[in-house]
């Protein structure tokens, strides 16, 4: 008896240790999208870097990290809503919209520059609360209430920039496309960029800072709060949230207001970096879309309920790092857009492997 | 409550059904637009150009198109799912059948849709990626295929008679071939949707997959067949298209998309799938053409069209297209 019975004072370090190998697979299961995705991309980029003609520099790394910048950004403002099991289809005229706000605004003294930056900053994040509005008040689906706004916002857009144009603060503009010893410099900080602590992070390019910035001054405390768990909450079971008292409509008018905040600074920065703003239909269009593809690829799912917006934030860089693989592999242009649909093609379908591991074929619907 | 209670007093022949409302709301709206474009031109022009058969006519026929788009689309929207690959299924159907040319143009155009369709359906249904992604991914395809395929520039062949006379000829001088097109394509999927098990096995996939199911229907093939139709359907709408310019070129299907998925919407086809009639979808159609056309009239800019456009599909959803509120 005594053999077989164990004490709850020995019972409780194998109980433990169970609970925290439950804990380390939950953990891995929850963050293996973002993990492959990460593994992706450094596989890609590494390959990039390394067949580059000209070998690592700095200034490849900036002219990367500015491209990557506003897909990273409207791919981030694309997670929120799909993790409500929703979709944003405006997240893409929402950065055009800013952009062409920005061409008016951001330029001038710099309290002007300042004014001007908060005023594109809420444009966008106003563009996301009517979203919201129109989704919970109005109650109609996420995919066909943005699409009606989409073409709202185009239209916005297009009454302030009818043709390609305008003109954004050109110091400004350099410092945030350029890196840190730059960005010091332009604004004589830190003795021009000189200062000897600073070194070792002079390479840094700006635009990376920002996303480190906004994803650790916005995202992570969002994911924190009551309204963002409700987020995740809704998108995994609505009624099931509901049932537990969570704040769904403060969370879905939240969701599509910090999507709207995301696009309109991806936007924001597209102005600062072209210098003008473009109220270009197609491009919207394409970086919507490509906002789609980066959240499922950086392992965010569609149905809603898991994912992060760093996940998307990388599935952004993959994206672009395929595009940049073809620049240096003198891959024909014209082939690019059918590359670019197969690795789609293919990552996406890769997920369809883990129906082989189902038990229950009722699984597979949900 | 007070429905019921509604709904029992009213006399039987004046209830208006869930799904009628939106066909009698989105028809009303038809009207509306047809009365404020003819007083618009009445005031502008002292003339009645809308309410004119010929001009209706001449709208239905650009119209056509869309609406054979929009056919195929709704069977997949009453899925839950959606078909994002339209516009270069459209434009590679359209490519290869004035690229074939002769006898098997038109085969070959509608064969590119189908197969399109069928990768769309495999993917969907045996791989179950997201139909959303998947169909996005081949639209991407479909593209990188088409610009290797013509460099980039628009393709030299032309269309073929038959898929002119197809897109342009008026029989008797009055009606429109394609308008005939588009009418058989209706009678098709109305068959298919309300005579046929396959529609309900639709209709039911849309409202609980896992509880069609269970009920023995094979969802797979279902999803599989549907977005074959859709793709077929797409591919149909591409050869016409370049029978009515005489050629295929670059990016001919960008603009049936979202227009097509607007229709099926307001014409009170349920986004999330498993309810809706076809009946609406046409009204649908016949909303965005002829909004289009009062727009064009108008000469309204883009930026005013876009605006407009929008708030449109917002007003009529509001009227009655709202979701149920959440509850248990």
């Amino acid at each position: 008896m005594s053999d077989t019975v164990l004490t709850p004072a020995a019972a409780e370090p194998q109980e433990k240790s169970r609970r925290w190998g439950a804990e380390l697979s939950l953990r891995w299961r929850q963050h293996a999208g973002i993990l492959g995705a990460l593994a992706l991309f450094i596989v890609l980029y590494l390959f990039y870097q390394l067949n580059h003609p000209r070998g690592f520099t700095g200034q490849i790394l900036i002219q990367n990290a500015n491209e990557v910048f506003a897909l990273a950004l409207v791919s981030m403002a694309q997670t929120v809503p799909v993790l409500m099991a929703g979709l944003d289809l405006s997240v893409g005229a929402v950065m055009t919209l800013v952009g062409c706000i920005a061409s008016h605004l951001v330029d001038g003294s710099p309290a002007e520059i300042v004014l001007g930056i908060v005023a594109c900053i809420a444009a966008g994040a106003a563009c996301g609360f009517v979203n919201g509005c129109v989704v919970v008040y109005g109650r109609i689906q996420p995919i066909i209430a943005t699409l009606a706004t989409s073409a709202i916002y185009m239209g916005l857009a297009l009454i302030l920039r009818p043709t390609p144009g305008g003109k954004v603060h050109e110091d400004l503009s350099w410092a945030v496309t350029s890196d840190l010893r730059e960005f010091a410099a332009t604004f004589g900080l830190f003795d021009d960029g000189e200062a000897a602590w600073l070194q070792p992070f002079a390479w840094i390019p700006v635009p990376l800072v920002l996303l480190a910035l906004i994803i650790l001054l916005v995202w992570v405390p969002f994911t924190r709060s009551v309204t963002g768990r409700t987020v995740y909450a809704v998108g995994s079971s609505e009624s099931a949230a509901y049932m537990s008292g969570l704040p769904i409509n403060r969370a879905k008018l939240a969701a599509f207001t910090l999507a709207g905040l995301f696009a309109g600074l991806g936007g924001l920065f597209l102005a600062l970096q072209t210098s003008s703003g473009n109220a270009d239909i197609p491009q919207a269009g394409a970086y919507t879309l490509n906002s789609i593809a980066a959240v499922v690829i950086g392992g965010t799912s569609l149905l809603g309920g898991t994912g992060s917006a760093i996940g998307s934030m990388i599935g952004a860089m993959v994206l672009r790092t395929i595009s940049f693989n073809f620049r240096i592999f003198d891959v024909a242009p014209l082939l690019q857009p059918l590359f670019e649909g197969l690795v789609l093609l293919a990552a996406v379908s890769l997920g369809g492997l883990k129906l082989l591991r189902l038990k229950n074929k009722l699984e597979v619907f949900r | 409550m007070s429905r019921t209670a509604e709904t029992m007093t009213a006399p039987r022949s004046l209830r208006l059904g869930r799904d009628d409302k939106p066909v009698v709301f989105a028809a009303g709206f038809v009207l509306l637009i047809l009365l404020v474009g003819t007083g618009y031109t009445l005031y502008t022009q002292g003339s009645a150009p809308l309410l004119q058969p010929q001009y209706l006519l001449q709208q239905l026929q650009v119209g056509s198109f869309l609406g054979i788009v929009a056919a195929g689309l709704m069977v997949v929207i009453l899925l839950g799912h959606i078909d994002l690959s339209v516009p270069w299924t459209l434009t590679a159907a359209a490519m290869m059948a004035t690229a074939v040319g002769g006898p098997w143009a038109i085969p070959a155009g509608i064969g590119v849709g189908l197969l399109v369709g069928i990768v769309n359906g495999l993917g969907v249904a045996y791989l179950r990626v997201p139909s959303m992604i998947f169909t996005l991914g081949m639209n991407a395809v479909m593209r990188g295929l088409m610009v290797a395929h013509t460099g980039g520039f628009a393709p030299q062949t032309a269309a073929t008679d038959v898929m002119q006379y197809l897109a342009v000829a008026r029989i008797g001088g009055v009606i429109p071939m394609a308008l005939l097109v588009w009418l058989a394509v209706s009678v098709v999927i109305v068959a298919i949707l309300t005579r046929t098990t396959l529609g309900r096995s639709i209709y039911a996939i849309g409202n609980r997959e896992r509880a069609a199911y269970l009920s023995g229907i094979d969802t797979n093939r279902v999803i599989l067949i549907a977005f074959a139709l859709s793709g077929a359907a797409a591919g149909l709408a591409g050869v016409l298209l370049a029978g009515y310019s005489t050629k295929a070129y670059q990016g001919m299907g960008d603009a049936y998309l979202l227009p097509a998925i607007a229709a099926v919407v307001i014409g009170g086809t349920n986004i999330l799938g498993g309810r809706g009639r076809y009946l609406g979808t046409l009204v649908g159609v016949i909303l965005i053409v002829l909004l289009n056309s009062v727009l064009s009239i108008m000469q309204m800019p883009e930026a005013g069209r876009q605006i407009i456009y929008g708030c449109v599909i917002i007003s009529m959803l509001l009227v009655y297209g709202r979701g149920d509120r959440v509850a248990a």
